[in-house]
């Protein structure tokens, strides 16, 4: 029993985290907001370079052969910085989702070298990233199919979050583009990863809120002495701190593949939507007007954190699956890990 | 990571778990906060357990202990909840002065005071908080005057848990003429001792849960005071890390009384709502996320870790996941909520309205929660102090 991450798995968290912070800045965001893009291609080659694209990748493919647990970390840096590129579901979900498949028509090597393919998984309606994507991995019934770009038509849907670049996929299958059946833990995995990053929001709405309230000055003083306000900053950061071991936990054990290992994911994602949620409507109080504003940074927080409380399955799918495993698993003091339950 | 135990870990469980269901008495002991007897009761507890070397488990060997780490801490919570054994009746001895002289006890006072707290010989009371000085504790004013080998105790204490029957208690007191952090001393002295009387506060139900202390000229030997003359503050800061962070409230009370939340629901869940499952699950969630931060947070001091102000979010966090499990099962028993276990109808009431009561106290004892929201602000986050 070990709660813990390895020194391997924090330097190289540290090392993704001190990259995203130094490059994906506010100043940088509204950059590529002004160019209409939502990849940066310098940053998104920097990100190839360090071979975050290839942590989840067999070894004989290239890769690191990591799991989850690897990459929770840098899923929280992501959100952190409100990273608009998609590094964290191409390395986290597609990557495994194509390493898993019999005939991957070249497209894992591709994806590792920097192309990325777009997910449709049903669980989201719209697909994410899909006009830059060279391929789309699409569900029809229980089929899975990988279909080029070419050969669908992308209907955008306009986000909140400018970065969040949504397509309604028409397209046909075909006996050739199916290329498996099932999704696996895709969805699993979207959702964890999508919990990390919320986490991630939920602190950096905090940060931000902070920065804020110690500069901001009322009655003399800066606002940020002042209880009421200290009380939002403070709740805030209990639901974050209650949030992320869970998240931890989620990825370790989303290996196991059972009905334990799914609640406590769908259980992150619940409370870690929830963390994000307090934290940036506290952070939209603490800023006060300014906290609706164009002018301050606060919304492209605000703004991805309700994107992903949603995306991946809402909370009220995820209970469905937390009341499952309540009342149909032991419960109790031995029962804490999913392991334990059989 | 690896959330698993290890075969050593699961024999330890189950090594706790048959001697916990060879011995924990089958009837619930009588309140230790109404009687005398009750209370003698828990320290025949107390000393059976010691004699089982289950008394503090994570305490060295020639101190009454097994040297166990943390994680063995927690399973052997987990199966003392899961036996539904007695309450601790020295947790203010065990689990908040125990660790604090680990770290700032003298090796006499150490052997003197520590072997006979794992025994239950000595049962400890708290006493830090005075009428004038509750969330602002360096308002004490009480006082200790350094006469030779001796200090002269004057003043008043309240809110001392369990000292209404307590043995000693730990106090806070200062140099005469001192303000504020500074001359304050941690003084050990005996709560029938020449000079001291004591008073019985009830709560609302009528358990004598607390006393006041008045002190008339107590004589303490300079020997009973733990850490530097007038290094009080620090060595009351070190005991309240321990109280909010990690001992006080073990993540284990709270699975056992959700896991017993769950039965209540299933019971009568035909009769409610939906709404009511998902807030059930949620108290399930609550406790099981306080139990992966705790085991988080003992791994960490396992590799050399400390506990900093992060503690004050779990003293938050379980203080108010305790109020809504009550809540909850107070909703499912509707109408029966109020009766009293005594009452004909009574049903399946069992304890939840104690346990409610008693969960009403839990954002105010051991620092309000406001007092820790503003150490999270001013600790964790850096905001400035008003």
């Amino acid at each position: 029993m070990e709660f813990a991450f390895t020194e391997d798995q924090r330097a190289i968290t540290e090392a993704a985290r001190d990259m995203l912070i130094e490059s994906c800045t506010p100043a940088d965001l509204r950059r590529l907001l002004e160019t209409n893009t939502a990849v940066d291609a310098a940053r998104w080659e920097t990100i190839r370079e360090m071979g975050l694209l290839a942590m989840c990748a067999p070894e004989d493919a290239g890769g690191l052969g990591m799991g989850p647990v690897d990459l929770v970390g840098i899923a929280e840096a992501a959100g952190y910085v409100g990273l608009p590129e998609p590094l964290i579901e191409q390395a986290g979900v597609v990557v495994p989702l194509l390493a898993g498949l019999d005939n991957d028509k070249g497209w894992l090597e591709r994806v590792l070298g920097g192309e990325t393919v777009a997910i449709g998984h049903p669980v989201n309606p719209f697909v994410a990233d899909a006009d830059n994507a060279g391929a789309l991995l699409l569900g029809h019934g229980d089929e899975l199919h990988l279909v080029a770009r070419a050969d669908v038509t992308l209907v955008q849907q306009e986000s909140f979050d400018a970065f969040r670049r949504l397509f309604r996929v028409d397209w046909q299958p075909s006996p050739a583009t199916q290329v498996g059946s099932g999704w696996g833990d895709t969805a699993e995995r979207g959702a964890l990863l999508a919990a990390a990053q919320l986490v991630g929001i939920g602190q950096r709405a905090i940060d931000m809120s902070v920065a804020y309230a110690k500069d901001r000055q009322q009655f003399g003083k800066p606002i940020g002495s002042y209880q009421a306000v200290k009380h939002l900053a403070a709740n805030a950061q209990v639901k974050v701190e209650f949030a992320r071991p869970v998240v931890h936990a989620a990825a370790a054990e989303l290996s196991l593949g059972t009905l334990a290992g799914r609640a406590r994911l769908a259980h992150a994602k619940i409370v870690s939507g929830e963390a994000a949620d307090l934290a940036t409507r506290n952070a939209i109080q603490i800023h006060g007007a300014m906290g609706i504003t164009w002018e301050v940074d606060l919304h492209f927080f605000v703004k991805r954190a309700l994107a992903l409380r949603y995306a991946w399955g809402t909370s009220a799918s995820h209970f469905e699956t937390v009341l499952e495993r309540m009342t149909s698993l032991p419960t109790g003091t031995d029962y804490t890990f999913a392991s334990e339950v059989a | 990571m690896n959330l698993e135990y290890t075969p050593e870990q699961r024999a330890f469980r189950m090594e706790v778990r048959e001697w916990m269901e060879a011995n924990v008495p089958k009837e619930p002991l009588p309140s230790f906060d109404l009687t005398r007897e009750g209370f003698e009761a828990h320290r025949d507890w107390e000393r059976k357990l010691n004699e089982g070397r289950w008394g503090m488990v994570t305490w060295p060997e020639e101190l009454g202990g097994r040297g166990l780490d943390l994680i063995r801490w927690l399973i052997f919570e987990e199966e003392y909840y899961r036996a539904n054994a007695p309450t601790r009746v020295n947790q203010n001895g065990i689990f908040l002065l125990g660790p604090t002289m680990m770290e700032f006890g003298t090796p006499e006072q150490k052997a003197k005071y520590l072997p006979s707290m794992a025994a239950g010989d000595i049962v400890w009371a708290q006493a830090w908080s005075e009428p004038s000085a509750g969330s602002d504790l360096a308002g004490v004013r009480s006082t200790c005057t350094r006469e030779g080998d001796e200090y002269v105790l004057n003043g008043q204490k309240i809110w001392s848990t369990r000292a209404v029957y307590a043995d000693w208690a730990f106090g806070l007191f200062r140099e005469p003429g001192s303000e504020r952090h500074k001359g304050m001393s941690l003084i050990l002295f005996p709560l029938d001792a020449p000079g001291v009387t004591r008073r019985a506060i009830e709560r609302m139900d009528g358990e004598k849960v607390f006393a006041e202390i008045f002190l008339d000229n107590v004589r303490v030997p300079v020997s009973d005071r733990l850490g530097g003359e007038g290094e009080g503050w620090k060595v009351c800061m070190a005991t309240a890390g321990f109280e909010r962070g990690l001992l006080l409230r073990s993540p284990a009370r709270y699975q056992e009384a959700v896991r017993k939340l769950i039965a209540l629901y299933e019971r009568h869940k035909h009769d409610l709502p939906a709404s009511v499952g998902e807030r059930v699950a949620r108290s399930w969630m609550d406790a099981d996320a306080y139990a992966l931060t705790i085991y988080a947070m003992c791994s960490r001091l396992a590799a050399g870790g400390t506990i900093g102000p992060e503690s004050s979010t779990n003293k938050i966090f379980w203080s108010e996941l305790d109020l809504a499990l009550h809540e909850t099962a107070l909703d499912i028993l509707g109408p029966r909520a109020e009766l009293m276990k005594s009452a004909p109808d009574a049903g399946d009431v069992d304890g939840w309205l104690d346990g409610h009561i008693f969960a009403l106290a839990g954002p105010i004892y051991a620092g309000s929660n406001e007092i820790q929201r503003n150490i999270i602000a001013e600790r964790m986050l850096g905001l400035p102090r008003a």
